[in-house]
């Protein structure tokens, strides 16, 4: 487990940030210049915090009381930076091996061949990184990172140079190490698409501080935090379950807290766990149960908390087992008179549910 | 007419060692200093900076007069050498190779320097991630991106020794077969009858090595550049 309490002071802002990220991926989220650089460079120790405690388990990176500050070589941290930064004068192989052969053998817990594999990166070995595209680079970075043994990885917006074909090529290389490696990472964003296909724990950034750290699926259904998570598009992140791979033309049925949701075919098998981000301003509510209209999904739910602002919109934060929210003019929560505790219908266009509102979440872990 | 005498092959023999040896041993300081002055921020910094670039700006009589000060036999380091060690340096070809390093130092290190500030400081935040300390570091990342300006530093000082004339006729004096290096040897043979024959022959060795030397250094810089793009 990491244990971070920091303070200091970063060029023109002052960071105070505490958090604990336990095993699985943790997202260090928040707009850029909100610290989030500055705090894992702390963590790596390329930085220096004026005042805190930096701890793994029982093993302390930094304590200002204690006096202690380990140098970056002896805290055993990997870091996938967001450029690479592979060595030019060394082949692939060089740059895995250079943190490898660091490692006493007795220490090393990742093996060459194994991680190879893992990132697909056998027909690379003897490529100079000048000759690869970025998302071989990235790969490389991420499996140099992995070959030093380290205890936690940290990962800075490894995907925010890439464009939306290479990210997709490594998103499932993370979602491997995340889920066949156990081994933790923080991972720094600020696009929170990567963040729900990938995070278990949730650390909201916002200037210098930490704002809300929890589940994604907590978080996201929090219309307080709005502003930091759906500063571009309020939804909430449901989990769900595959539970019939085909209902006919072309559907499929997701079961999301007890309740049956029908999306566009995923060609993905029964019982597999899935994240479901839907859209605050696909939902639609209705205060009957309506007929005879297209929209196939009518959850039942209770009102929570109504978010109104001075502008036409509102949002409401729906409880239909699980935290759901409606984006609906300030108009219409006047005209139904919509209250916290009123029992309402949630719409939920099943088209407005695509592949990007989907990422398969990690395997159940129990810790 | 175009071979040489016993007395130019000499001198141009001389000038090799000289420069060769003035190279060699100002190397490692030329690179620790380069370092110093690329990465580190010290008190003081303005100050090393101008002393270690006098030589390119102060007359090279200057330059040869205050080793002379310094490093012969009665002088403050001279002394101390010559009676502790028994090394003389002043009117020796060893005192020849002092002063063409001296000289050569402020393009050697500006050459190390230049190529050392464009190394990339988030490889070197890499290395230190990866388990490398601040010395292994040094030499598997910062080093081996410097290569180029080491070498092009390196052709610089041996080219700049191979003509130093002012600072060495200064501090050791002119003397056949010990400090009379070729620009010594090409002075003198203009400043007597019937020497031009000679001097014209040294002019065409003096050509031909300060060109070999540039071609050596293209050809290495090439074959660096090639091994880090394939």
């Amino acid at each position: 487990m990491l244990e971070v309490d920091v303070r200091g002071r970063f060029g023109n802002f002052f960071l105070d940030a505490r958090f604990t990220a336990r095993a699985g991926l943790t997202a260090l989220f928040g707009r850029s210049g909100s610290g989030k650089t500055s705090l894992i460079n702390l963590l790596a120790g390329l930085a220096t915090a004026e005042d805190g405690r930096i701890a793994i388990g029982n093993q302390v990176l930094y304590d200002s009381k204690a006096g202690i500050d380990l140098a970056p070589e002896h805290r055993r941290l990997g870091y996938v930076f967001q450029e690479g930064r592979l060595f030019p004068h060394m082949s692939v192989r060089g740059n895995l091996e250079y943190g490898m052969n660091l490692v006493p053998v007795e220490d090393r817990h990742q093996n060459f061949p194994r991680v190879v594999d893992l990132l697909d990166l056998e027909s690379l070995l003897r490529r100079r990184p000048k000759t690869l595209s970025g998302g071989e680079k990235q790969r490389v970075a991420i499996a140099r990172a992995l070959l030093a043994s380290p205890r936690l990885l940290l990962m800075d917006e490894p995907l925010a140079a890439l464009d939306t074909a290479r990210k997709n090529e490594i998103l499932p290389f993370i979602e491997r190490l995340r889920d066949d490696l156990g081994l933790p990472i923080v991972y720094v964003s600020h696009a929170i698409d990567e963040v729900i296909r990938l995070a278990d724990t949730l650390v909201l950034i916002a200037d210098g501080g930490v704002v809300a750290t929890g589940g994604v699926e907590e978080l996201m259904g929090r219309l307080d935090l709005n502003p930091h998570t759906g500063r571009f598009e309020a939804g909430a992140v449901l989990s769900a379950i595959v539970s019939r791979r085909d209902t006919g033309f072309g559907l499929c049925e997701l079961t999301v807290a007890g309740k049956r949701l029908l999306v566009p075919g995923l060609d993905l098998p029964e019982g597999t766990r899935l994240r479901l981000r839907v859209r605050a301003r696909d939902v639609s509510l209705s205060l009957k149960p309506p007929v005879e209209i297209s929209v196939l999904n009518v959850l039942e739910g209770v009102v929570r908390e109504i978010d109104a602002g001075d502008g036409p919109q509102a949002n409401i934060l729906l409880d239909i087992g699980a935290p759901l929210i409606a984006r609906v003019t300030r108009r219409s929560v006047h005209d139904l008179d919509l209250r916290p505790g009123k029992v309402v219908h949630a719409l939920i266009k099943a088209v407005a549910i695509d592949r990007h509102s989907l990422a398969q979440p990690e395997q159940h872990r129990d810790d | 007419m175009w071979s040489l005498t016993a007395l130019e092959n000499e001198a141009v023999i001389l000038s090799l060692r000289v420069a060769f040896w003035a190279v060699l041993w100002s190397l490692p300081l030329g690179i620790f200093t380069a370092w110093l002055l690329a990465r580190r921020d010290f008190f003081g910094k303005t100050l090393v900076n101008g002393l270690i670039h006098l030589p390119l700006i102060v007359p090279p009589v200057v330059v040869g007069y205050l080793l002379l000060i310094m490093l012969g036999r009665r002088g403050v380091l001279g002394s101390w050498l010559h009676d502790w060690f028994g090394i003389a340096i002043a009117f020796t070809w060893k005192g020849a190779a002092v002063a063409a390093a001296v000289m050569a130092f402020p393009l050697m290190v500006r050459a190390i320097r230049l190529s050392m500030d464009e190394v990339d400081r988030r490889l070197e935040q890499a290395a230190r991630t990866l388990g490398a300390g601040p010395f292994r570091v040094f030499f598997t990342v910062t080093l081996p991106l410097t290569l180029p300006g080491i070498l092009t530093g390196t052709i610089l000082a041996f080219a700049r020794s191979l003509g130093e004339f002012g600072a060495t006729i200064t501090f050791v004096s002119n003397i056949p077969g010990e400090t009379r290096t070729l620009p010594l040897a090409l002075y003198t043979l203009t400043q007597s009858p019937g020497g031009e024959a000679g001097a014209l022959r040294l002019v065409v060795v003096a050509v031909v090595l300060a060109l070999a030397a540039l071609m050596v250094s293209e050809v290495l810089a090439r074959r660096l550049a090639r091994r880090q793009e394939t």
